[in-house]
Parts: structure tokens; C-alpha cells; sequence
């Protein structure tokens, strides 16, 4: 599925989306299908075929519509709209480049601030320990998004358990990991220019 | 030494305006055995063609190089000039400048230089050439008729009435095809049946047509005219001849739960059968897969109660030699079954049906007497849903296309509903309503105005069962693209159109080309869109792309005309660019040295061995002889041939080689 009409300096959304990850908002027929079997859909703003029609139409102020959205943030990467799309759209890949950009350009939905917490959280700890390190994510996700006694009385009960190691258990090779951070960064930096 | 006459042509400006054209008819003319070259602007219109016929005239030419277009365009043209100038046609050859050179390069230098070459290369060819003329061929004033659908029966009446012979021939025991399945049709809602039965009639009792039921299309071999077929002609197992069609042994018949093909698997038919009441033939045939006689080897019920003793169980298929002038391709299609869609449950589900399924069910003639009772419980169902493109225009699925029909068969499904089941819901879920026609849109807009079927713009994603109800799960992308949840009690799948079984294989047998869905292709899309690639093969109906009826008949009907204008000459001219095995005189007689091996190569099976004998009929040599009917002129002989002895005529090895030997 090649993008043919978002040429190399288009610079709408859909444009750099195309350039990105090869999807191409022009593919789709609207319809609806997508939204149809989207378990999702209820709780979004606007549904993924409405997300697709926005980035299509691309009118001034629907780009930022999209970017301010709920939606990819709700978006639990399930692929059943992807599995059943008649044109083989690649929303779910879609939703992952609406997240990632909404971020760059700071416009994320104020009701999914948490969601980016929880991001980035769990990728520090990727980054810096190479998997999960349990409690910097829940440290880590309290800090940021402020919620500093949610769920705190289920942690006596996790430590007995033995399901919070007090320190992390790290990778071999932790360098590797971080060389593939930046080249990821560098990456998707480009693909948005 | 020869007398060539060269024209280059600036076509407007499609070859000038890379090629300097005055340049090359200057160089030209200084070539040995060019007499006269020039230039014009164009050379195909009338003064270009009387310029040609003057210098012919005034230079005496013995030869003529126009260098314009391909020769695909305009060597007919040009050929046609010099013949009426008193040069033979075979004498005048092309030199394409245009897509061969100016189309395709830039102005400049080495352009000009080009197209000097493919001009002189030209003139080598025609000093060889020599004067041919073209075949007479008779042609065989029989109609081949594929299939016995609307398609067929229209082209077979069309054509017989013209007074010409006519073979149908249908794989099924009956005629009648899709359309005698149909409950009503749109956009008059006038019964299927009613109209078609008739017709079905006429092509039985019409003393121009054979019709050959429960027969397929074995072999064909020949050419446009000239065409000879093998029909297999399957055993009914039933005398056609004694049996008078009292329906005695279907009512007897003990084997009676096998499913219905003609009621789409919604009813049961006895082994021995005719397919529905109103059939043409109306004699039966018996299904050797499910007959207990066949199968078991007693029963033989049939045999007793029928009073004119018209089984015959030890039947065989027959195979029928027919000689043919042309052929109506009207195989037709058939309804995919959706049942590649998991997420509709086509299959699980017994309330899920297909379209033609429907058909059935609202039909008087259908299972269920056309009550609205669905499948699964014979209940009315309140709440039907139908569901466009179930398949059709999607890509994932392989069927990128648009089946055409469906948007008319929903509304029209939806329609009959309501008018059966009064207080009934019918919902449709569409992505585009494509009504393009005479009365369709209207017909869509009162089947939404007057009857009251809900439209609703969206695919639907997934049906499943829940408390004994289908609950249809679709968007509404008018509405803001939320999503709709409907508790249907039966739903209707508006199922693709695709070829049908066996098309690939039966365009494989007659030399047909096809597109990636296996419908036959049409040799072109608009100004041939009857005609196959294969001279005297015709298309007509849904074998070429999904249709409707009424484009069907007049498709069949421009099939028919085709042919009759075929059939209105007594013989056909064909091009004498054919190979030739040399003869010459004793006591070499031909350097053939009768390997036979062109024999097996030659694909139109027109290579024979011919015995050479002398005065005394004594055989002095066996060589190969082309038959000049059937050689198509493809050359495969001249290449495999070991001693040169063939040659095709028009682009003889010695031609060849000129052209080359003058780059």
C-alpha cells in the first residue's frame, strides 16, 4: 500500500502520517466498518473511520481535531478493525503515529494525560533497565501523573508476594538498548520532518 | 531494380516535432531502387492516399514504403490506396515513426538518424516482397449457443430468427439460468418466470435451434467460420424420446432429502428430477451421486412406475461432432458464497442467507410458496437486515470490483419484504447506492419513500447470535459515524457476483483471454465490447462482467447481430500471411525433408504430410503441406523447421534478413 498522493513534502498530517509508516488515509472508503466492530468506539471522541475522514478532508483546524482527539489514546491496538477492513487500512499503526505526534507537538487530550505518563514510564524503564523494573514504573507513573495514593494499599500485599523486587534486575547489555532508543528517536524524528 | 516509392508523414505534428521529415524523404530518395520520395503533413487523409495512387501511377512503382503510424492503425488504409492505384497490397509496407521513434525520443540529431534507419531498413523488405493474395475461406452457417440462460436464449433467438442455424448447448437439465430463479425483477417487479418461461419455450419449439441439455463444451478445434466442436452430452439416464415429462418417477422416487440446487439448498428434490415445474426440456435426469439404484445397485422404482418405459440406467454420456461458423460465449456467473466473511456467520447461522437465497424464499414457485418464513424455524421474520457488498468492492477479500447488481437487488429484497410482512423493519446497510439506469433510482427511492426500508450509510462489521436473535453490528457514518446495533431475526447477505465454475478452463478451450477474476475479456472495452479476442468468438451477458438483465439481453442481442453478419457472407477473406512449405521441380520437388517434426509443433494443427508422386502415381517424396484455412501464421514451423523449407509469406527469412542486413 504505497502512499501516491501525500508526495515527499506534503505537510499535512496525513501527509507526514503517509511518509511514517506507509499508511494512506486516501485508501479508505468510509465505510465504516472499522468503527462498526471497534470495542472501543463508544468511549471515543471520534471514531476511527471519523479520525480517517478528518485526516482526509484535512480542512483548517481538523488536523488539530485529530491530534487533540481521545481516541488514539482509548485505542487498545486490538487490529479488529484492521483485520476486517476492506482496503486493508492500517489504523491501529495509524492511531500509533497519532499518539507519537500529538505528544511532539504537545497536544495531547488533557483526559489522557495519564496515558502518556504511563507511557513514557514504562519506556524510561526500557530504556534505563532493558524490561520491567516494577517499582520505578509505579514510582516513576506517580511522579508524573500525581496520583500519589492510588492502589498504595495493594503494595504491602505485591512485596509479600515477592512481586516488588526493590531493585532491578538488569539486562546484559544495556547499551545495545539504549543505541536502540536513539536510533528509534533519530527515526521518528525524520519521518516527521 | 526496383521502383520504391517512400512517404514519410509528419502526423500533424506527432512525428515532425522530433523528426525532421523533409530530411528523411531527402536522404531517402538518394537510397538505389528509391524512385520517388516525399513528404506531407498527412498522409492518411484523401490527399495524402491520392498522392500515393498518383505516384504509383506516374513512376510506375513496384513498391511502396509509407513511413507514418504502426501499421496496427493504418497499414489497412494504406494497402487499400495502392490496391486501387493497380499494386498489389502486399506490395506496400510500414515504417512506424511514431512509436517507434518520435513518440519515444527527444528532438535531436540521432532521432532523424533513427528514423532514417527504420525507413531504409523498410525499403530493403519491400525489394523483397512479393505480390500475395488473400484467402477465401467458406463459412459453416451454424451458431454455437454456450449456456441457456437470458444470455443465451436471446442470442439463439436473435440468431435463429435471422434464419440461421443455432446449437445450445447447457450444462444444466434445464435452460433458464439465473433469471428463472428470481421472484420478481426490478425495476417493474414484474415475475421473473412469467417472462422468461415464454422465451424458454420458443427456444425449445424454434426449428432452428438444437438444444443440447445436461451437455458441455468438450473440444473445439478451427477457426472463425470453419469451428468443430465436440459436445458431451451427459447421461440423463432417461430416454428423451419415449419420456413424455408426467413427473411419475420424481413423485416415487424413494431418495428425496437431497438439496435443491434450483432452490439454493432452501428445499429438498428427488434423485431423478427435472429442476422446477416450468423446465425445458421438461424431462427429468437422474443424479447418479444420490440415485440408491447407482449407489446400492436395487431400487430401480422409477423403472417400474414409468408408463412409457423411458429408463434407461445403462445410459452413457455421447460425444456430438458439430461443424460450427461461430460462437455466443453466455456461460454466465454465479452467486459467491459468503462464507469467506467469519465475522457475518454465513453458515453457522441458518438465518443468514444469501441473495439468491432470498430469491427463493419470496418466490411463489420457492419453497415456501413464497411466504415470508425464514429458514431456521419458519417463523415470519419481524426484522430483516440486508447487507450490501457482502464481498463485493473488497479488496482484502480479492474482489476489488463492483458486482453492479446488488444495490437493485436489495432494494428490491427489502421492497418484497415489506410488501409481505406489512408491519415487518427491513434495514439496509449500504456504502453507495448505485442505481444507474432507467427507472432505478426511482425504483431505490420508493422502495426508501413509500415502503419505508430503513437505509443506513455503513458496513457492517459482525453478526452473532444472542437470545434466539442476529444481532447486526454496523456504523452509521452519516450519524457521526456511531455505531448502530440492530436484533434482526434473519439477514440477507447481498453476495458478490463472480465467474463462474469452470470459466478459466472452458477461455482455455476456445482460446479466449480472460481478466484476474476469470470473466472473459472483451477485445475492447468500448468499440468491441461483444467480440472476444478470438475471431468468431462472441460474448454475451455475465460471463463478461456482472450485469442485469436488461443489459444482458441487449448485450446478447448485439452478440446475435454480430454473428448474423458473419453468417450473412457465404465466405470470409482472410490475410494471406501465412507459412508455406516450398515446392519445386523434380526431382528435388521440395526441399522438405519430410521429418514431420512441424507436424506436433504446429499449434492450429494445420501441418499435414503430403505424399508427392509422379506420373506414374508412384509416391517419390513425402513432405509437409500447410493447410491454408487453418494456419494462423504464427511462424512456430518456420522456426523449428531444419531446412528452411517453410517460410512465413509476407515475412519470409529472406525479408527478414534484408531489413536487418540494411541496419
Amino acid at each position: 500500500m504505497s502512499a501516491t498522493t501525500h508526495g515527499h513534502n506534503d505537510d499535512t498530517l496525513a501527509g507526514r502520517l503517509s511518509r511514517a509508516t506507509d499508511v494512506s488515509v486516501t485508501r479508505c472508503y468510509q465505510c465504516g466498518k472499522c468503527t462498526a466492530g471497534c470495542p472501543m468506539a463508544e468511549e471515543m471522541d471520534y471514531t476511527p473511520s471519523h479520525i480517517l475522514r478528518l485526516l482526509q478532508v484535512g480542512l483548517d483546524g481538523f488536523e488539530d481535531r485529530v491530534l487533540r482527539a481521545y481516541s488514539p489514546w482509548v485505542c487498545l491496538t486490538c487490529e479488529m478493525c484492521y483485520a476486517r477492513c476492506p482496503q486493508e487500512v492500517d489504523i491501529p499503526k495509524m492511531m500509533d503515529f497519532l499518539r507519537a505526534e500529538s505528544v511532539r507537538l504537545k497536544k495531547v487530550n488533557p483526559r489522557a494525560k495519564d496515558f502518556v505518563s504511563l507511557h513514557k514510564t514504562f519506556l524510561d524503564s526500557i530504556h534505563y533497565v532493558g524490561r520491567l523494573y516494577e517499582v520505578g514504573l509505579i514510582a516513576g507513573y506517580k511522579a508524573r501523573s500525581w496520583h500519589l495514593f492510588q492502589d498504595v494499599l495493594m503494595a504491602p500485599k505485591l512485596f509479600f508476594k515477592g512481586k516488588l523486587k526493590l531493585f532491578p534486575h538488569l539486562i546484559k547489555n544495556r547499551k545495545n538498548m539504549s543505541q536502540i532508543f536513539k536510533k528509534a528517536g533519530t527515526a521518528r524524528t525524520e519521518a516527521a520532518k | 531494380m526496383s521502383r520504391i516509392g517512400v512517404f514519410v508523414c509528419h502526423c500533424g505534428t506527432n512525428i515532425s516535432a522530433t523528426v525532421d521529415c523533409p530530411g528523411v524523404a531527402e536522404t531517402l530518395s538518394h537510397v538505389p531502387g528509391v524512385v520517388h520520395s516525399v513528404d506531407y503533413k498527412y498522409m492518411c487523409s484523401d490527399p495524402g492516399q491520392t498522392m500515393i495512387k498518383d505516384a504509383i501511377k506516374e513512376h510506375k512503382l513496384d513498391g511502396v514504403v509509407v513511413s507514418a503510424c504502426s501499421p496496427h492503425m493504418h497499414e489497412p488504409t494504406f494497402r487499400r490506396a495502392c490496391a486501387e492505384a493497380g499494386l498489389n497490397p502486399y506490395l506496400c509496407e510500414m515504417a512506424n515513426l511514431r512509436e517507434h521513434c518520435s513518440w519515444v525520443h527527444d528532438k535531436e540529431e540521432a532521432t532523424t538518424v533513427k528514423a532514417i534507419d527504420l525507413v531504409r531498413k523498410m525499403v530493403e523488405k519491400v525489394k523483397k516482397n512479393q505480390p500475395l493474395y488473400s484467402i477465401k475461406v467458406p463459412v459453416t452457417k451454424t451458431a454455437l449457443v454456450l449456456g441457456g440462460g437470458i444470455a443465451g436464449i436471446q442470442a439463439a433467438l436473435d440468431i435463429a430468427n435471422a434464419g440461421h442455424k443455432v446449437v445450445m448447448v447447457e450444462r444444466d437439465p434445464s435452460i433458464g439460468g439465473h433469471m428463472s430463479q428470481l421472484s420478481e425483477t426490478f425495476p417493474t417487479l414484474d415475475c421473473s418466470q412469467c417472462i422468461l418461461t415464454p422465451r424458454m419455450v420458443e427456444v425449445a419449439q424454434h426449428p432452428n435451434i438444437t438444444l443440447h441439455t445436461y451437455s458441455e463444451l468438450e473440444s473445439l478445434e478451427g477457426f472463425i467460420g470453419n469451428f468443430k466442436v465436440k459436445i458431451r452430452k451427459k447421461a440423463r439416464c432417461v430416454d428423451e424420446k419415449l419420456c413424455t415429462g408426467c413427473g411419475l418417477c420424481s413423485q416415487k422416487c424413494p431418495t428425496k432429502k437431497n438439496l435443491s440446487e434450483f432452490n439454493e439448498g432452501l428445499g429438498y428434490r428427488p434423485a431423478i428430477y427435472s429442476p422446477f415445474p416450468q423446465a425445458v426440456p421438461n424431462k427429468p435426469v437422474i443424479d447418479k451421486t444420490q440415485c440408491t439404484f447407482f449407489l446400492k445397485g436395487k431400487c430401480k422404482v422409477c423403472e417400474k412406475v414409468c408408463p412409457t418405459k423411458a429408463i434407461r440406467y445403462d445410459q452413457e454420456d455421447q460425444i456430438l461432432d458439430i461443424d460450427i461458423g461461430a460462437i455466443v460465449l453466455a456461460t454466465g456467473f454465479k452467486v459467491l458464497q459468503p462464507d469467506f466473511f467469519p465475522e457475518y456467520g454465513y453458515g453457522k447461522y441458518k438465518d443468514v442467507i444469501q441473495g439468491l437465497q432470498f430469491e427463493r424464499l419470496a418466490s411463489a414457485s420457492g419453497p415456501t410458496s413464497g411466504e415470508m418464513k425464514r429458514p431456521s424455524d419458519g417463523k415470519e421474520p419481524e426484522t430483516v437486515v440486508f447487507v450490501a457488498c457482502a464481498g463485493s468492492r473488497d479488496e482484502a477479500k480479492g474482489l476489488p470490483y463492483c458486482s453492479k447488481i446488488c444495490c437493485m437487488y436489495t432494494a428490491k429484497h427489502a421492497m418484497l419484504y415489506k410488501h409481505k410482512v406489512h408491519h415487518g423493519n427491513a434495514y439496509v446497510f449500504y456504502m453507495d447506492i448505485r442505481s444507474g439506469g432507467k427507472m432505478y433510482d426511482e425504483f431505490v427511492r420508493r422502495a426508501i419513500e413509500e415502503d419505508g426500508v430503513k437505509y443506513i450509510r455503513g458496513r457492517v462489521s459482525t453478526i452473532y447470535e444472542e437470545d434466539g436473535k442476529l444481532i447486526v453490528k454496523g456504523a452509521d457514518t452519516l450519524l457521526g459515524h456511531q455505531t448502530v446495533e440492530i436484533k434482526a431475526d434473519m439477514v440477507v447477505l447481498a453476495s458478490a457476483a463472480v465467474a463462474n465454475d469452470g470459466a478459466e478452463e472452458l477461455a482455455q478451450k476456445l482460446h479466449v483471454s480472460y481478466d484476474p477474476y476469470h470473466f472473459f475479456a472483451e477485445a475492447h472495452p468500448k468499440l468491441r465490447p461483444v467480440e472476444t479476442n478470438t475471431a468468431g468468438i462472441f460474448l454475451a451477458g455475465a460471463c463478461q462482467a456482472p450485469r442485469d438483465i436488461p443489459e444482458t439481453v441487449s448485450q446478447a442481442s448485439g452478440a446475435a447481430s454480430k454473428v448474423a453478419a458473419l453468417f450473412s457472407q457465404s465466405e470470409l477473406t482472410r490475410e494471406p500471411i501465412i507459412a508455406v512449405v516450398n515446392r519445386t521441380a523434380p526431382p528435388l520437388h521440395s526441399t522438405c525433408t519430410g521429418c514431420a517434426l512441424c507436424v506436433p509443433a504446429c499449434p492450429y494443427q494445420a501441418i499435414e504430410m503430403e505424399d508427392i508422386k509422379n506420373r506414374d502415381g508412384k509416391v517419390v517424396k513425402r513432405a509437409a503441406k500447410i493447410n491454408p484455412g487453418l494456419c494462423q501464421g504464427c511462424g512456430t514451423c518456420v522456426a523449428l523447421c531444419r531446412v528452411k523449407a517453410i517460410d512465413l509469406q509476407g515475412f519470409s527469412n529472406e525479408q527478414i534478413f534484408a531489413e536487418l542486413m540494411a541496419l
